[in-house]
């Protein structure tokens, strides 16, 4: 029953997601910390949505060094923003 | 499939960058406008993709013990919460259009509308994706120990789930 728990996780990570943004929460570490969210949630449908998880390294290099190399350039576009 | 999955991978890594950075030279613009966005039919759609996502992850646990109508059915399941998000994406594109916002209203319209209706044929064709290995688990095509189809199908919907994750803050909260 990990999957389901890792469904709840996600779940309430993207409520908490939700949250921050009808309060209309802003600014630098808020940005960092949406990212960090969105990594977890994106780390665990990598290793247990795709079952990834111990299957050879490159595909998990790949797909997670896609999901940096993305979080990463969106902060580095917010962080020239502000 | 992967190099596919991986190719789609950049395909939205590059829209989704080139909108961080869009918004980089039109903060107060893109600011305003996020707000004119449903962030409820965004978050609910969020949570319909990720319970999608868990059904197509016990369906793959199904074909791997050979319990293949079960498969079949967590398999539509899958289909079904892909056609809730369907509904609910239309009902969200429906309002813009009818506000008159098209892709030339402004520069984070134009973000908004392509970058969502890109994930949405991509929502579709998953569920076409997950509907014929359901057909194909309902014929008998697969077994405990021959089950490969399932699993890429699998894949190819939680790519578009993962890609979901990363859409829904970065357009509808991110500011």
């Amino acid at each position: 029953m990990k999957a389901v728990a890792v469904w709840l996780l996600l779940v309430m990570l993207t409520l908490l997601t939700w949250w921050v943004g009808q309060a209309g929460y802003s600014g630098q570490w808020l940005v960092m910390a949406l990212l960090v969210s969105v990594f977890i949630k994106g780390h665990f449908i990598i290793a247990d949505f795709m079952a990834l998880r111990g299957v050879a390294l490159l595909w998990q290099a790949l797909v997670h060094g896609w999901l940096i190399l993305v979080l990463g350039l969106i902060f580095l576009a917010y962080w020239i923003g502000m | 499939m992967w190099i596919f999955i991986l190719a789609e991978l950049l395909v939205f890594a590059i829209f989704f960058s080139s909108y961080a950075f869009a918004r980089s030279g039109n903060v107060e613009l893109f600011n305003h406008y996020q707000q004119t966005l449903n962030r409820n039919i965004g978050a609910a759609n969020t949570v319909i993709l990720l319970t999608g996502s868990l059904f197509v992850v016990l369906a793959v646990q199904a074909v791997k013990v050979g319990k293949l109508t079960q498969c079949r059915n967590w398999l539509l399941a899958g289909v079904g919460s892909g056609a809730l998000f369907v509904i609910l994406k239309s009902v969200e594109f429906a309002d813009k259009f009818a506000q008159g916002i098209s892709l030339s209203t402004n520069t984070f319209y134009m973000f908004y509308l392509s970058l969502t209706f890109f994930h949405f044929m991509h929502v579709i064709l998953g569920m076409i994706i997950l509907a014929a290995v359901a057909w194909k688990a309902q014929a008998g095509d697969y077994s405990a120990a021959e089950h490969t189809g399932v699993e890429t199908g699998a894949s190819y919907w939680h790519m578009v789930d993962l890609v979901w994750v990363v859409l829904f803050p970065l357009v509808y909260v991110i500011r």
